[in-house]
Formats: C-alpha cells, sequence, structure tokens
C-alpha cells in the first residue's frame, strides 16, 4: 500500500493521461459541433441576403405625362363621372406619347413601335396614371412628372437577372428593348432606388410582379397575432394557475397535464383541419378571415404558453406561498400577490416565443385559405382588418415562391428577410425581458 | 415531593390557548402523529423536542392548518383554539392563520421591499385605516423583530438583500405585524450564528407577555433557555410533556432521558 502510494505529483498517471485525452477529445467535438452549426447559420444568412436584398429595390422610369383634355374630358366638364369613363385602355395614349417626348427630350432616336415603348413600363402603369387623374381631375391639360415602375423583366435587366441570352424566347420584351433601357439609364430616366412599396404594399397579379408588396399580408399577420395575444395569454394563463395552484392531484389532472403536453406536439397542419372544420364549416366564419387564422393559431399556442407559465410558476420557490399563507393571505392572494409577480417574467417570455412561432407559421394559414392573392387593399378599420380575408407573412412567401416569375422568387426571398426581422426582434424582446426580470431569492 | 410539584403548578397554571386531543396525522399511508394530546397555555413559551423526523413540524403545521396545503395530508381529532375546533367544516383556515402566525425555519421574506414584507399581513386583513398608521404598525412590528434599528433607513430596499439572521428577523416582524394571539416557530434560529441567535431568544421571551409562542428546536439548551413548558417527540407519539425544569432534569420516561442526554436522536 505504501508503494502505491508514493507516486509523484508530477508525473502523470496513465488514469490521468486517458482521463485528460477523454476529455479533450470531448472538446474538441463541442467545437466541432459548434462550428459546424455556425457555418450553416452563415450560409443560410449570407444566402437569403444575398437573394433577399433585391426585392427591397426596384427600378422605376420618371416621364412627363400631359394629361390630354381631348383624351380624358372630351366634353370639357370635369364631371367625373364622365372622366370615370375612359377605360385604362384610353391612357395607354398618353403614356406612348409621354415616352416619346422624353425619347425626344434626350435625343434618342429610334425605331420602335408605341407599344414596344409601353413595354417598358409595368402594366399597373395606366392603372396609377388614371388613379390618378380621377382622384385629380382638375389637373387635367396639364403636364405632371409621374414616376412608374418599369416592368419586371427591365428590372430584372439591371439587376442582372435578366440578360440578353436569357430573353431569346422572351415574349414579353425584346433585345431593342433592352438597348433602349441601356440608354435611358445612361440619361438617368430610368433607375433603381430603394422600394418602400415591398414593405408598405399589396400583393399583385402574376402579371406584375414588379408591384407586389408584403404590407397587407403583414397586417394581416400582425391582426392574427392580435387575436392570439387577446385569446392565448389569459386563457393560458388562467389554465395554468389553476392547474398548479389550484386543482387537486389526481388521475384527472394527470390526463389533463399528459394531453396539453401531447397538444404541443401536434403538427399544425391538424390545427388547420380543425379550423376548417369547426370554425368554417360548423360556425361559418368567414373564410380566409385573419380572425379565423387567429383562431387556428391561438389553439396552437395556448400549450406553449401553458407548458411555459407552469414552468414559471413552478419556479417560484413554495416558501413565498408558505410565507404568504402564514401571514393569513388567502391561496388566490398568495398566487396573486406574490406567486404571479415572481413568475410573471417566465410567463411573459414564453408567450413572446409562443407568438414568434405562430407568427412564422403557414401550414394550417393554407388550409385555411389565407394564401394566394387575396387582399389588393390595406383593411381600414380593425374589424375590417380580422374579417376581411387577408393572407399573412409566411402564406404570401410560400405564395410568391410558388408563382412562376423568376421576380417573384426574389419577392419570396425579401419577405423572408422582413419576416426573419420580426422574428429576431421578437426573440431579443424575450431575451431582453428574461434578463432584465430575472430574479434571485 | 408530589405535592410540592402539584402547588408548583397550580401557582404557574395559565389559561389554555390551544388544546389538542386525539390528534392523528397521515401522509398518505405513512402515519405521521399518533394519538398527540396536549395543552399549550396562553402567554407561555412551549418547546417542541425530539429526533428528526418524528413529527414535530408536522403537528406544529397542523396548529395553523399549514398541512391544509399538502393533498397527502390528513388530520383526524380535535385541536380546539380557545374552546372552538379549528378544523370544524366552518372555519376559514385564511381566518385562523391570521389569529396563528408562523415563522418558518428558512428565512422566507417577499422579494419586495423591507417596509412592504411588513406591511403585507396587516394591509391584506386591513388593520391599518391610513398610512399613518400602517407606518406605524411596520415600526413597531421591526422593533418586536429586534431588527428596527438595523433597517429604519432602508425600508424601501428588497427584504431579500438582507443577511439570513435579518431575514428572519424580518420575518418575526412580518408575523407579529398582524398580531396574531399565537406564534408558531418552526426551528427559526437554525440558519443563525450565535448573536443573532441570542437576539430572537430574546425577542421570544419578550413576545411570551402577549402571545403564546411555540416554538420547534433541535436545541436543548435553546429549549432550556426560552421555554416554559416542553413537549418531548418520538416517533410521532408524543412522550412527555410537562415544564421545562422538570424535562430536563426529572425526565419521567426513559426515552426523553435518553435523548435529553444525548442517547437516541
Ligand atoms: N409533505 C410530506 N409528505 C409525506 N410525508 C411527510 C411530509 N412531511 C413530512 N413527512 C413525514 O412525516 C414525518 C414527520 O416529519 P416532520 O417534518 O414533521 O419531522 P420533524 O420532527 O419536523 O423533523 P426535523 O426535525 O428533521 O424537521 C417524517 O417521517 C416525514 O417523512
Ligand atoms: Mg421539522
Amino acid at each position: 500500500m505504501s508503494d502505491t502510494s508514493k507516486t509523484s505529483l508530477l508525473a502523470l498517471t496513465p488514469r490521468t493521461k486517458a482521463r485528460n485525452a477523454a476529455e479533450k477529445r470531448f472538446r474538441a467535438y463541442g467545437i466541432a459541433a459548434i462550428a459546424v452549426g455556425l457555418m450553416m447559420l452563415i450560409v443560410l444568412v449570407t444566402n437569403i441576403i444575398g437573394k433577399g436584398t433585391g426585392a427591397f429595390q426596384q427600378t422605376f422610369v420618371t416621364l412627363n405625362v400631359e394629361l390630354l383634355e381631348s383624351k380624358l374630358d372630351k366634353k370639357g366638364n370635369r364631371d367625373l363621372d364622365d372622366i370615370k369613363k375612359v377605360t385604362t385602355f384610353g391612357y395607354n395614349p398618353l403614356i406612348r406619347g409621354a415616352m416619346e417626348a422624353k425619347l425626344a427630350e434626350i435625343g434618342i432616336e429610334t425605331d420602335m413601335k408605341g407599344k414596344d415603348l409601353e413595354g417598358i413600363l409595368s402594366k399597373g402603369a395606366v392603372g396609377q396614371l388614371r388613379e390618378y387623374v380621377t382622384t385629380n381631375p382638375d389637373k387635367i391639360g396639364e403636364t405632371v412628372e409621374f414616376r412608374f415602375l418599369a416592368q419586371s423583366r427591365v428590372d430584372g435587366y439591371l439587376k442582372g437577372r435578366v440578360t440578353r441570352e436569357s430573353i431569346e424566347n422572351d415574349k414579353a420584351i425584346s433585345v431593342e428593348q433592352l438597348e433602349l433601357v441601356d440608354q435611358l439609364v445612361d440619361a438617368g430616366v430610368i433607375v433603381k432606388t430603394f422600394n418602400a412599396d415591398f414593405i408598405l404594399g399589396a400583393d399583385a397579379s402574376d402579371q406584375r410582379p414588379e408591384a407586389a408588396g408584403i404590407g397587407v399580408a403583414m397586417l394581416g399577420s400582425l391582426s392574427m397575432m392580435l387575436v392570439v395575444l387577446a385569446l392565448a395569454l389569459p386563457i393560458g394563463v388562467a389554465a395554468s394557475i389553476y392547474l398548479e395552484e389550484f386543482a387537486p392531484k389526481n388521475r384527472l389532472t394527470d390526463i389533463i397535464e399528459v394531453n396539453i403536453s401531447n397538444l404541443a406536439a401536434v403538427p399544425s397542419i391538424v390545427f388547420g383541419i380543425l379550423g376548417l372544420a369547426v370554425f368554417i364549416n360548423y360556425m361559418h366564419l368567414p373564410t380566409s378571415a385573419p380572425l379565423v387564422g387567429g383562431l387556428v393559431l391561438t389553439l396552437m399556442t395556448l400549450p406553449t404558453i401553458i407548458i411555459s407559465t407552469r414552468a414559471s410558476l413552478k419556479a417560484v420557490p413554495p416558501s413565498i406561498r408558505d410565507a404568504a399563507l402564514g401571514v393569513g393571505a388567502s391561496k388566490m392572494q398568495s398566487v396573486f400577490h406574490h406567486v404571479l409577480p415572481l413568475a410573471a417574467p417566465g410567463i411573459l417570455t414564453g408567450t413572446i416565443i409562443g407568438l414568434a412561432q405562430a407568427l412564422g407559421e403557414t401550414a394550417p394559414l393554407l388550409l385555411i385559405g389565407m394564401v394566394g392573392f387575396i387582399a389588393s387593399n390595406p383593411p381600414e378599420t380593425l374589424v375590417d382588418g380580422l374579417l376581411a380575408p387577408n393572407s399573412a407573412m409566411p402564406a404570401q412567401i410560400y405564395e410568391w415562391a410558388k408563382r412562376a416569375d423568376p421576380a417573384f422568387y426574389e419577392r419570396a426571398w425579401g419577405g423572408i428577410i422582413i419576416l426573419l426581422v420580426f422574428l429576431v426582434t421578437m426573440n431579443t424582446l424575450a431575451v431582453i425581458l428574461r434578463r432584465r426580470f430575472e430574479r434571485r431569492w | 415531593m408530589n405535592d410540592m410539584q402539584f402547588t408548583d403548578r397550580a401557582v404557574e397554571q395559565k389559561e389554555t390557548k390551544i388544546a389538542a386531543k386525539d390528534v392523528n396525522v397521515h401522509y398518505g399511508e405513512a402515519h405521521a402523529i399518533k394519538d398527540v394530546n396536549v395543552e399549550i397555555e396562553d402567554k407561555t413559551v412551549t418547546a417542541f423536542i425530539g429526533p428528526s423526523g418524528c413529527g414535530k413540524s408536522t403537528f406544529l403545521r397542523c396548529l395553523n392548518r399549514m398541512n391544509d396545503t399538502i393533498d397527502v395530508c390528513s388530520v383526524t381529532g380535535n385541536i380546539l383554539l380557545d374552546g372552538e375546533d379549528i378544523y370544524d367544516k366552518r372555519v376559514d383556515p385564511v381566518q385562523l392563520r391570521a389569529k396563528v402566525g408562523m415563522v418558518f425555519q428558512k428565512p422566507n421574506p417577499f422579494p419586495k421591499s423591507i417596509y412592504d414584507n411588513v406591511a403585507y399581513g396587516p394591509r391584506i386583513h386591513g388593520l391599518a385605516k391610513s398610512k399613518a398608521e400602517l407606518d406605524e404598525i411596520v415600526e413597531s412590528a421591526l422593533r418586536r423583530g429586534a431588527i428596527w434599528e438595523e433597517v429604519k433607513d432602508r425600508l424601501d430596499k428588497p427584504g431579500t438583500g438582507l443577511s439570513g439572521g435579518q431575514q428572519q428577523r424580518l420575518c418575526i416582524a412580518r408575523a407579529v405585524a398582524t398580531e396574531p394571539e399565537v406564534l408558531l416557530m418552526d426551528e427559526p434560529c437554525s440558519a443563525l450564528d450565535p448573536i443573532a441567535t441570542a437576539q430572537v431568544e430574546e425577542l421570544i421571551d419578550e413576545l411570551r407577555e402577549r402571545y403564546s409562542v411555540v416554538i420547534v428546536t433541535h436545541s436543548m439548551q435553546q429549549a432550556a433557555r426560552v421555554s416554559q413548558k416542553t413537549a418531548f417527540f418520538h416517533l410521532g407519539t408524543l412522550v412527555e410533556f410537562g415544564h421545562t425544569g422538570q424535562i430536563f432534569t426529572n425526565p419521567e420516561d426513559p426515552r426523553t432521558e435518553a435523548y435529553i442526554t444525548g442517547r437516541i436522536g
């Protein structure tokens, strides 16, 4: 025995060596795992940013349009009803004329016909012009400067997505038109700038990717979040407090508890089909309404909120409850005066994380019809926002990714950037709240 | 000799505050308290002693129905406070706990200000009509808790920021602020250093003038110092109950003697 105890501290025993080696290996595994995770994150973020930033810029054409009285108001009495009789077709000549005038002004000679000149602009340009005239009839007869969207191929050309080779079989644009675009860019008539309409605007039809925006879908998401917050938070917190603090511990509450945990694992599409069956087919709530979307997402978020609330209630030391009861507080007073305030930060973080999950949820929305080109105008009132058909951010992204035109693909990536900004903000808020209110007792 | 003791006791006899009759407590299957009968006197300090796990805390918690919060716990028998059965169906345990206050083994101040810690009880019981009156209650409670001098300049600081001993005295102040008639203390000094312990013991002695105090302790010296009556529990039964002096100098039961002399426990 005395022999073995006489080893030197300076020499490592084989056991120690093996132990140290094992620790080193484990550390290496850990670092490797983190590196892999980080790399994936970097790939993801650079990919998203690389593909999505283009959506925040758009190509515009600035033209001076002469609002000819002879075309828009033949009678000359500025009667709005008469002016409204002129369809968008009636505005085509104005744009053609403005284009020709601009070319003449900067001295570009071209043998292209008016229709091809117009083709550089978005198909929505005439609508934009008509909208302006019907709201400002007094401007008829004057020349007004307009900033029109360029059509998506021109936009793609400026962003490098469209090249002369890629449009060989493309009916929407010709090489001659691109030549002209080059000249107009040099002259400063066509410029690519930041496009707030992408963030604020509504989705557009298949034909006009250049006009599509995510703003209305954002409002749809926001309305749904309001519904989720207004329903899931009070219901979830009340259910958790009852289960955790008041309910007797018996077979029944055990079953409820297990089922709530199970509910959290139910795939979201199941909630979607449930929402379709119950809220739309049975209760006859309007299809595609954010209210219904919000109800479905509430079902999904409830378990998350209940689980996190119960966890934070459990984390409050029982000695606090004893202390309150010991000075003669009732059960309810001890919960509401002492336990709940201590659990609040945890409840709040859980709620925010639940909301963030709900915000990114797509599948259930597909089933209740909140996807597709639905709303072309932002809702005007809160009730409208809840009941009028709308989409939501992730559903809008899905819709864009599904469309054929690559210009929509870019917008899908742009939408993902916006969605991620929301999610990261919410999660950061959750972390900050947790840090800020974390207490020791 | 017997006669001597009898007269002695008659002089000291005070009114019975709490009377327990045939109390049995079960935690599910486990029988934690077996047929305990005891009479706790008013304006007296009663010490519960006994080896760990013998049921002191359990019995103490019966006296203000804190056991109600434990699902598996069931209490049978009668416990009378001033002649009224506290386990009667009509009794609201909340009202009972306002009369029978409790100080726990581990100091458990609320994570609120020192002031709010003490003011909480009076507030929920509506003991103060104005802010000034509440201030007064808080100050006198903190004085009785022997902690006023240390905290009077930082009443708005969190109670959890105090040292362990200060926290325990704050908890005592919190308990006395609601003007209970009985104060139950479960090993109130187990987390305290000798100086704080001495302060708390002094405090207990003062509290005896107004309240009936029941204290659970593992320290024989403490029981001998602060209590007039002592109850010795062993394996869920009340082995011996009597004057502290008699229990410590001349116990009747061999188990009591064995415990006091350190042979069991
Ligand atoms: N919540 C509980 N659930 C089940 N059994 C319990 C519970 N609390 C106490 N017991 C049991 O009741 C018996 C008495 O416990 P109690 O806490 O009253 O002992 P004690 O005398 O206060 O011991 P100590 O001096 O160590 O505090 C023990 O056997 C214990 O295991
Ligand atoms: Mg105990």
